[in-house]
């Protein structure tokens, strides 16, 4: 029921993901939580804390899991996933109050929590599972793009990213203006073909994920073995060839 | 169209809250990693952390457990007051002491035992930063039983790399992830060095131009993201490793210039089977090793300006048999039975993959060389006009280490990457500052006195390179309490703080009076077979008194072995101490310079505990020790921690930290003392740093520069090159006292054990488990891991990782579990030859088909750590400990030795051999076994809030946003346009 932008923003803030060097740490979940449970949508309530079946809102999550090819190679894929702040975003249009809504300025998709009733039917519409409900509080929260982090003049220059972004030990995490052809992370996106998460889905997602690059099967130069010195299975001919021979010139 | 409210929503976004009232620098320790912090606080409370970017360990960077931090602080399980043990051991009946009196009664049970016999005090120490002062304390009370936790640990690796490259994988070297083209990373999945090594693969693979091989049974963490994944089954790294050597050696595609100059491959060894001198080398009147010269057609010393050295062949000099060390370790290699088809079955890897390695190894070394167009001197003055590289960077961890055949494995694998000639070279691996050392580095360890009230001579622990360096009474048999550098372990450099309970417990080799402890679980997850653990916490005389008659602890939590102990002195957390990061202990340096670096209090403390640090040194002030006393007895420290940091001088001019000595603090390395010391590393961000000109960054066991600067550092004695040890003639003096020649050998029940595993050469043998079980009804390895984002954490049951991971699952090869019957969420009984643990599974295909493994330390026990009883820690996850045997079979002599390597004492939990059966229907839901709750704290949160509130004061201003690139540099050299620099900064922009 909410309207997107009318005119498209100009800037697509994003973030990209490359899963070829993503080793599945957790730092830029646990990194984000930090940030933003004293931020724009403090707190990030944590339910039964110290008990059993801890729950809390989590604006990123990572997934492990296997998947195997069609001949039968598995490969372990860490797959973090947080909202994709989508150009089409249903969770926006779904909301009967406003509270889901994508900013003109710069596309990042934010939620009001003043106006926010609790409905969850954002929750329902987003395809991605990227809404998180605080029980305590009655309201949907969600990635907010550390909105209060990237503008913000009372950090030094290196702190305004993302929580997840500043944090990631590998630097598997990138963030910029995915509008922009002629930006960086365009370009990194580009030159990596960047891909969509279930564009089926029709949400035009901003965020881009990057494949894992195909693996080397071998130094592609180096042979599949070596040539021997010797065809002799034993150490003998080979000692016998080194007694005198100046091998370190 | 009508108008539409839903349009008209503006939100006031305040983009530039004030984050924190004001910003403090520290060192993380959430794990041992020791990446800077930047720790923004909010009226008195942490608000949020983030890595430092001009740290040298992280750049800017934070992982999991750093970013978890807060919730560290605010655990549940934190121990508030000193407590006194009022009920038997195990109830967790206490009652809260103040510390006049918890200081009283430590002193007095200190003193007490001190006035006897010093050594009736066993002294051990956890996960310690803070070595150098815990083994000054042990030595200035009087105590050789002191070690802290690496024979549990690491010190396979630590041993096998000290006493071959004078370094070690793991602590004292790193990749040149900069400009290696062949990684290959061994028993390692999560990780120690954890930014540094997470910064160093992204930056390798997002160059594109190398490769990344991990050889592990199994395929998580960083495996994951490998180029290949070898799925080795677990023990037999070091055939693989010698199947490689086997390639390299029959192609002759080794570094024999390398060899010549910086190994002692052409060292001369005598060859006189049955004579005292038989398997050392061949010494000249100074003591030189020589090498036979083929230009001078004679035995040059081994020192020479230049050699020209032969590699093989029989000669005779000074009236003796003599070959080069490199024909020995040639002709072992070289044996068929190392061959890649010979070990595949056994290692589970097919001979081609190995001969395709092999020869990759051998590309990437010679085919790719990395060289840097510096200039530099090597020890012996010849110049250099380049640096030339072997860019092969090879990586090993616990994998490897936590076997009984491990010390000689890790010999193997240092030993692979100095054939490949990529020892400290552009693209090899690197040692890190003060390392390397000499080989191995010259302290021994210091036998017992038994005298009252007397200090030892030296420090407890030490380097043996000789039989008469042991601590041993005249019949060979143990003198200290965990049998460390006895004949069962002489190489025991770390201690074996996993005996230390049973042999105490036992009275074998004798009984001790007080076990102090610090920050171990030796209660839980870092024994071996808790259950009879346990029962040595308890075990009582007839009298009723308990075997082990005084047990102090100190830890910031209530663990599991908080209940088993008598008196708690209640610590810290790293957020509210001063801390060191000493170069006296372990280094935090990169390869291309020193670094050590302090923790600060930046959260006030809220609770009646006091650091361990500074109650360690009150109490040696109580005690009247040595050097913590001023000579009109008053304390020396009297401003605790931070004023030892500041004002002790281990020798004159050298002190715990090394930066801003000197009165002024113009001095690094070597000066006075600076009362501003402190100071100047806050101001700094909390480190030293001295990153070093590029002429010394390479070669550094060769380069005349460097070792004159080391030297001068206080690292090394003298400027003399470290020549890697691959044959190693100090295990052949063990082996040669255990073929009876010298005065110092073993008892016989020892002799045959010693003669075997003393060998000059790195070798290979069935894990003990392995070896003494029946495999078939045995036929499961099965090993245990943290996951990363808990790695070497502390356990507080972190709020905040605790919701990632909570429960372990057992996890199975999808064709094992088609084989046993078994699906995804059965519950098994996992069995070992002396219990069973009972676990939940998940099927898997990245996993060694004969291998299981889990998350380890999951488990834990009711009524420790704050948690409520029905939290699945308790409940549902499990741990491997419960099945690990602590000792092996008895030998044919009877003799009981631990299940540990036998060179170096590290305990072999990753040899457990485990057979797995399906649970019945009505066992399914719950772990066994589960042991009754003691008296702990429980939380009684229901819902947390942290943060609430905390949102900071609006302020109106806004600046642009600036895109970030990941890995920005190294996408700058691959993909045109992208500029480079760091994150969001681009080199040059000065906006």
């Amino acid at each position: 029921m909410t309207s997107l932008p009318k005119i498209a923003p100009k800037k697509k803030l994003g973030l990209v993901i490359d899963l070829d060097i993503c080793v599945g740490c957790h730092a830029c979940a646990t990194n984000c939580k930090e940030w933003n449970t004293g931020a724009k949508s403090a707190p990030l309530t944590d339910l039964n804390p110290h008990g059993k079946d801890p729950d809390g809102v989590w604006f990123n999550r990572i997934h492990t899991f296997e998947t195997m090819n069609d001949t039968g190679e598995s490969r372990t894929v860490h797959f973090p996933k947080s909202c994709l702040h989508c150009d089409d975003a249903p969770c926006v249009t779904v909301c009967p109050t406003g509270a889901s809504y994508k900013r003109e300025e710069d596309g990042i998709v934010l939620v009001n929590e003043d106006i926010c009733i609790g409905c969850k039917l954002c929750s329902w519409a987003c395809p991605y599972g990227a809404r998180e409900y605080d029980e305590t509080e009655g309201v949907m929260k969600k990635c907010t793009l550390c909105v209060d982090k990237i503008y913000n003049e009372n950090l030094p220059a290196e702190s305004r990213a993302p929580a997840c972004v500043s944090t990631c030990p590998t630097g598997a995490r990138s963030f910029g203006d995915l509008n922009d052809p002629d930006s960086d992370v365009s370009k990194l996106v580009a030159a990596r073909q960047g891909y969509d998460l279930m564009p089926e889905q029709g949400t035009k997602p901003v965020n881009k994920y990057l494949a894992p690059r195909p693996k080397q099967n071998g130094v592609d130069a180096a042979p599949r073995s070596l040539e021997y010195a010797d065809d002799n299975t034993d150490a003998a001919p080979l000692l016998a060839r080194w007694v005198d021979k100046i091998l370190s010139a | 169209m009508g108008i539409n409210p839903f349009e008209t929503v503006k939100e006031e976004i305040d983009y530039s809250p004030k984050v924190g009232d004001e910003v403090k620098f520290s060192t993380c320790y959430m794990c041992a990693c020791r990446c800077g912090i930047k720790v923004h606080m909010k009226d008195g409370k942490p608000r949020y952390i983030e890595g430092n970017p001009d740290h040298p360990v992280n750049k800017g960077v934070l992982c999991a457990k750093g970013s978890s931090g807060i919730m560290h602080w605010n655990a549940p399980g934190k121990l508030t007051k000193p407590l006194l043990r009022v009920g038997e051991r195990g109830s967790g009946e206490f009652k809260e002491i103040e510390w006049d009196e918890a200081m009283k009664t430590a002193a007095e049970w200190l003193c007490e035992t001190r006035r006897k016999d010093p050594g009736k005090l066993a002294f051990f120490t956890g996960r310690d930063q803070s070595q150098s002062l815990t083994g000054w304390w042990a030595s200035r009370y009087g105590t050789h039983n002191f070690a802290a936790h690496g024979g549990f640990c690491s010190v396979n690796m630590a041993a096998g790399g000290l006493y071959t490259l004078g370094g070690a994988f793991w602590e004292f070297g790193d990749p040149d992830f900069d400009r290696t083209k062949y990684f290959m990373m061994l028993g390692v999945a999560d990780d120690h060095d954890s930014n540094p090594i997470k910064i160093g693969l992204g930056k390798m693979k997002t160059r594109g131009d190398c490769k990344f091989v991990a050889v592990n049974p199994s395929r998580n963490g960083y495996g994951a993201i490998a180029d290949e994944w070898v799925g080795i089954r677990p023990g037999t790294d070091g055939l693989f490793i010698f199947a490689i050597i086997h390639e390299l050696l029959r192609a002759e595609k080794v570094d024999f210039p390398s060899l010549a100059r910086y190994t002692n491959a052409p060292w001369l060894v005598i060859d006189n089977p049955g004579g005292a001198d038989h398997g050392l080398f061949l010494r000249n009147k100074k003591g030189d090793p020589l090498v036979w010269d083929l230009k001078k057609k004679k035995a040059v010393s081994a020192h020479s300006k230049t050699i020209t050295p032969a590699f093989a062949g029989e000669r005779k000099v000074a009236g003796k048999k003599v070959v080069p060390s490199f024909a020995h370790l040639a002709e072992r290699y070289l044996s068929p039975e190392y061959a890649p088809d010979a070990v595949a079955e056994d290692c589970g890897i097919p001979a081609d993959t190995i001969r395709r390695i092999a020869a990759e190894l051998a590309y990437a070394a010679f085919e790719e060389e990395v060289v840097i167009d510096e200039p530099w001197t090597d020890a012996w003055g010849n110049k250099h006009d380049k640096m030339i590289g072997r860019p092969v960077a090879i990586h090993a961890m616990r994998g490897i280490s936590a076997h009984s055949n491990g010390f000689h494995t890790c010999r193997a694998i240092h030993m692979l990457q100095a054939l490949l000639g990529s020892v400290d070279t552009p693209g090899g691996w690197r040692y890190k500052p003060p390392y390397p050392q000499p080989i191995p580095p010259g302290a021994k360890p210091t036998p017992p006195h038994f005298s009252p009230l007397t200090p030892m001579s030296g420090p407890p622990a030490g380097f043996p390179t000789d039989p008469s360096h042991l601590v041993v009474d005249d019949d060979g048999q143990p003198l200290r309490i965990d049998k460390a550098f006895s004949w069962e372990h002489p190489l025991s450099l770390h201690g074996m703080m996993h005996m230390v309970l049973r042999n105490a417990a036992t009275e074998d080799p004798y009984g001790i009076d007080v076990l102090f402890m610090f920050m171990a679980n030796m209660a839980w997850n870092s024994s071996m077979n808790i259950g009879e653990t346990l029962g040595f916490f308890t075990a009582k005389n007839d009298d009723g008194t308990y075997k082990i008659p005084k047990i102090i602890y100190s830890d910031a939590f209530y663990s599991e072995t908080v209940p088993y102990c008598d008196l708690i002195l209640p610590d810290t957390t790293y957020l509210e101490r001063y801390d060191c990061l000493s170069v006296l202990d372990r280094p935090f340096s990169q390869g291309h310079g020193v670094a050590d670096g302090i923790r600060q209090p930046v959260i006030p403390l809220d609770r009646d505990v006091r650091t361990f640090q500074t109650v360690l040194l009150e109490l040696g002030a109580m005690l009247d020790l040595p050097g913590m006393i001023n000579e009109d007895g008053t304390p020396k420290y009297p401003g605790g921690y931070p004023d030892y940091l500041v004002n002790h001088e281990r020798k004159p001019g050298l002190g715990p930290l090394a930066g801003w000595r000197g009165k002024n603090g113009d001095k690094f390395g070597r000066g006075e003392p600076n009362p501003k010391q402190l100071e100047k590393y806050i101001e700094n961000g909390c480190f030293w740093e001295d990153h070093m000109p590029m002429s010394k960054q390479f070669f550094k066991h060769a380069n005349k520069e460097y070792l004159e600067y080391a030297t001068e550092m206080g690292w090394i004695g003298e400027p003399k090159p470290i020549i890697h040890q691959l044959y190693n003639e100090d295990l052949q003096r063990f082996r040669l006292a255990a073929q009876g020649h010298g005065d110092h050998q073993p008892p016989e029940e020892h002799r045959e054990r010693t003669e075997t595993y003393f060998d000059p050469l790195p070798m290979w043998y069935k894990p003990f488990e392995e070896r003494d079980l029946d495999t078939d009804e045995y036929p499961i390895h099965a090993l245990s891991q943290r996951p990363m984002h808990m790695y070497h954490s502390w356990g507080s049951q972190n709020t905040w990782l605790r919701q990632i991971t909570n429960v372990n699952k057992l996890h199975i090869h999808k064709d094992l579990g088609a084989d046993l019957g078994i699906v995804d969420d059965d519950w098994v009984w996992i069995e070992g030859r002396h219990g069973r643990v009972k676990g939940q599974v998940k099927l898997i295909t990245g996993v060694n088909k004969n291998t299981v493994w889990t998350w380890n330390a999951m488990g834990k026990r009711k009524g420790a750590w704050g948690l409520k009883h029905d939290a699945p820690e308790f409940n549902q996850a499990f741990l491997l400990n419960h099945i690990i045997s602590d000792v092996l079979k008895p030998n044919k002599h009877g003799h009981e030795y631990s299940n540990s390597d036998p060179v170096t004492g590290q305990a072999a939990w990753y040899d457990l051999r485990v057979k797995i059966t399906k649970c019945a229907d009505e066992e399914f839901g719950f772990t066994e076994p589960m042991y009754e709750a003691p008296e702990g704290p429980v939380s009684d949160k229901d819902v947390s809030e942290y943060g609430k509130g905390m949102q900071g004061t609006p302020t109106d201003g806004r600046v642009d946003a600036k895109e970030w690139i990941g890995q920005r540099h190294e996408n700058a050299g691959s993909i045109p346009g992208i500029k480079d620099g760091y994150g969001n900064t681009i080199k040059g922009d000065k906006s």
